[in-house]
């Protein structure tokens, strides 16, 4: 990392990166303690987010997801511990002091977050102005409108205000500005929440398709359990203050513990289990077997009705 | 500052080739763009192939020269392909901001919607007005759902939280005056008449109005914003679906305070203002304190505290009602809260100086000059 930084123009301002993250953990967390007054929220908790994967993080409400998330963003310092980003540790670092990290994540926050007096097109050109003001007006009008694009909104979209869209349009509107640099880390706050069944789905695949071609390491909160199945690589399991499992879905059934039981076996878990199994045979009918199960799936509920 | 990402054109067979080397991403583009836009064709070819590190912003250049020059695109490693796969079909010519209308119909367009807004603004106030006697009707009718606890907690609110304030306020003004009409008093050789220029401006005029704005500012707002957030939060609506109606749980109270309280307040505010002259008069026309407050009893007119008095409830009763009403009409989100709120002071604060100058007429003409 020195090195890269010394190839910067270290003169005029904070080193800049030319260079993608290639070690194998992008965010470390260690014996994180976090309080607020007499309540623990954290008690020694460890997380390593893997290169290239998203990483669902689950728990029960107040179990602290979105506070470990502003701690790995650096909004809320921690009691102790330690947390690195890209092998740097940020929590030593004001909350506003340049550690030349801001600029390789994007944060999605839960209502988008979007600043009210800004077009949609504007906010996404916001980071950009700050971080890199030598980009030209032209270019990154470019930038901001592809960006928009990528983000599954109509072209239409870049200079509404956000009161003139809808919650999932806010959404991915958030989703273009944490966007907007390029960043190796997306934080997403949950993506899903307050969206339709349908607008969920699109977003899940929006989010999987962009850390497919852009590359990206997502740290994702949900309480959806579609999208745990249906995109999360790996998933945490936050409870009694400690990330108490890190595995895939499936592994992660298989753990006696109650909570992760009635949390994934519970009504809501499996027929979130049923219907990514229905959609994988689906994917396979012309094989007889596929198709004879699917057929009895479909009209089980019926005959029941 | 050096570049690192560089770029070079050959000849090569075929036509000209563009060789992009270096990290093509956001953090490095700012220097080139300009240069890459400028070059002139024709080029046959884009090579990739020496890019070391590439992103959006990145392959977004390349696609864009290889389509202005109608080149093909050479040498993307994977990567590349990926993200120049992703930008397809993204281009567009939208302006970042919508488009605005010229001066000429700007203008008029603002002003007549102001007017219009003006027009349903007062029908609002004269309807909230209205329903407001309704429910007040109604709970004559049927007291036992009269608000008790609502009551008193407001009246703690508006009132005796706000004496120290208003108290220090009047206490100062008075002071103000005091100083400020000896000097010119002076002038004459009249500086005893200090205590009437003290006694009656404050009983008669400054002591309400002065606590009718700051209630305003203290009060009104509040009811405009607790109301307003209330609305937003859809705790209105749930009131309604139990069968409790706003007006009588909410807004009467909250008029019913203050209405009761501005002429506590008001003749509060007075006695400080009074007391404020007289340490003043103790203190640089040596008038002793004692007998500054007794002359008071001798130089102001009973009449001068009716004033006063009267003023008080319909000042109160405006502020009130400019903080319900206000609160009453948000709609949308947490911004319209705050605009509400800052009309309704600014609303409040206009109405009680209208129609102070009002009664300040009605009163001479009725003889209580």
């Amino acid at each position: 990392m020195a090195d890269e930084q010394d190839k910067g123009d270290n003169a005029k301002g904070p080193a800049r990166r030319h260079e993608r993250f290639r070690g194998e953990y992008p965010i470390v967390v260690e014996g994180l303690v976090n309080r607020f007054g007499e309540q623990v929220i954290h008690d020694d908790l460890d997380l390593k987010v893997k290169r290239g994967e998203i990483l669902g993080v689950v728990g029960g409400s107040g179990t602290g997801k979105s506070v470990l998330m502003r701690s790995i963003i650096g909004l809320q310092p921690p009691a102790e511990g330690d947390i690195r980003v890209f092998d740097k540790s940020i929590v030593d670092a004001e909350p506003d002091a340049e550690i030349g990290v801001r600029d390789r994540w994007g944060v999605l926050f839960q209502g988008g977050a979007l600043f009210s007096t800004l077009t949609v097109g504007e906010n996404v050109e916001v980071p950009l102005k700050q971080f890199y003001p030598e980009i030209s007006d032209t270019l990154r009008h470019e930038i901001a409108r592809y960006k928009i694009m990528l983000s599954g909104l109509p072209e239409e979209a870049v200079n509404k205000y956000p009161s003139e869209l809808s919650g999932g349009m806010k959404k991915r509107a958030g989703l273009a500005r944490a966007l907007a640099l390029d960043p190796e880390l997306l934080f997403l706050d949950e993506p899903t929440a307050g969206l339709d069944p349908i607008g969920a789905a699109a977003f899940d695949n929006l989010t999987r398709e962009l850390k497919e071609t852009l590359g990206l390491t997502v740290f994702l909160i949900t309480h959806d359990l579609d999208t745990l199945h249906e995109i999360c690589d790996r998933v945490a399991v936050l409870a009694d203050k400690q990330v108490i499992a890190v595995d895939t879905v499936p592994k992660l059934m298989e753990l006696d513990h109650p909570w992760i039981q009635e949390y994934f076996n519970g009504p809501r878990g499996r027929a979130a289990l049923t219907a990514q199994a229905l959609d994988e045979l689906r994917r396979h009918m012309d094989m007889p077997v596929a198709a004879h199960a699917v057929k009895a799936l479909d009209n089980a509920p019926e005959k029941k009705a | 500052m050096a570049r690192l990402a560089e770029y070079d054109i050959e000849d090569g067979d075929g036509g000209a080739v563009l060789t992009l080397s270096g990290p093509y991403l956001v953090s490095t583009i700012g220097a080139l763009d300009g240069e890459l836009r400028k070059i002139d064709g024709p080029i046959a070819r884009v090579d990739l192939s020496d890019v070391t590190e590439i992103d959006t912003v990145g392959a977004w250049i390349a696609c864009n020269i290889a389509s202005e020059h109608e080149a093909e695109i050479t040498g993307a490693s994977e990567r590349a392909q990926r993200l120049l796969g992703a930008l397809e079909g993204t281009g567009s010519e939208q302006d970042m901001r919508p488009e605005r209308l010229p001066v000429w119909t700007r203008v008029p367009d603002a002003m007549g919607e102001k007017v219009y807004n003006a027009r349903s603004g007062i029908v609002g106030v004269v309807s909230f007005l209205g329903a407001l006697l309704i429910s007040a009707g109604n709970l004559i009718r049927h007291p036992r759902r009269f608000r008790t606890v609502a009551l008193v907690k407001q009246l703690e609110l508006v009132g005796v939280a706000a004496l120290p304030i208003i108290g220090l306020m009047s206490f100062l003004i008075g002071v103000v005056i005091a100083q400020q009409g000896a000097v010119q008093l002076a002038a004459f050789g009249a500086e005893t008449l200090t205590v009437n220029l003290v006694g009656r401006i404050t009983l008669r005029e400054l002591g309400v109005l002065m606590t009718a704005i700051m209630v305003a500012g203290r009060s009104g707002s509040a009811f405009a914003a607790e109301i307003g957030t209330m609305k937003l939060t859809e705790e209105i609506d749930a009131m309604r679906t139990i069968g409790i109606a706003p007006m009588e749980a909410l807004v009467i109270p909250r008029i019913m305070a203050a209405v009761l309280m501005m002429p506590l307040l008001g003749f509060y505010a007075s006695c400080m203002a009074i007391i404020g002259g007289a340490v003043v008069g103790e203190l640089m026309l040596g008038i002793p304190f004692w007998t500054f407050l007794s002359r008071i009893q001798d130089v102001v007119p009973t009449y001068d505290v009716w004033v006063g008095l009267l003023k008080a409830p319909v000042f109160g009763l405006i502020v009130a009602l400019a903080g319900c009403y206000n609160g009453m009409q948000v709609k949308g989100n947490s911004e319209e809260v705050g605009r509400r709120t800052t009309l309704s002071v600014v609303a409040a604060i206009f109405a009680v100086i209208v129609l102070d100058a009002f009664f300040a007429v009605f009163f001479t003409k009725v003889g209580w000059a």
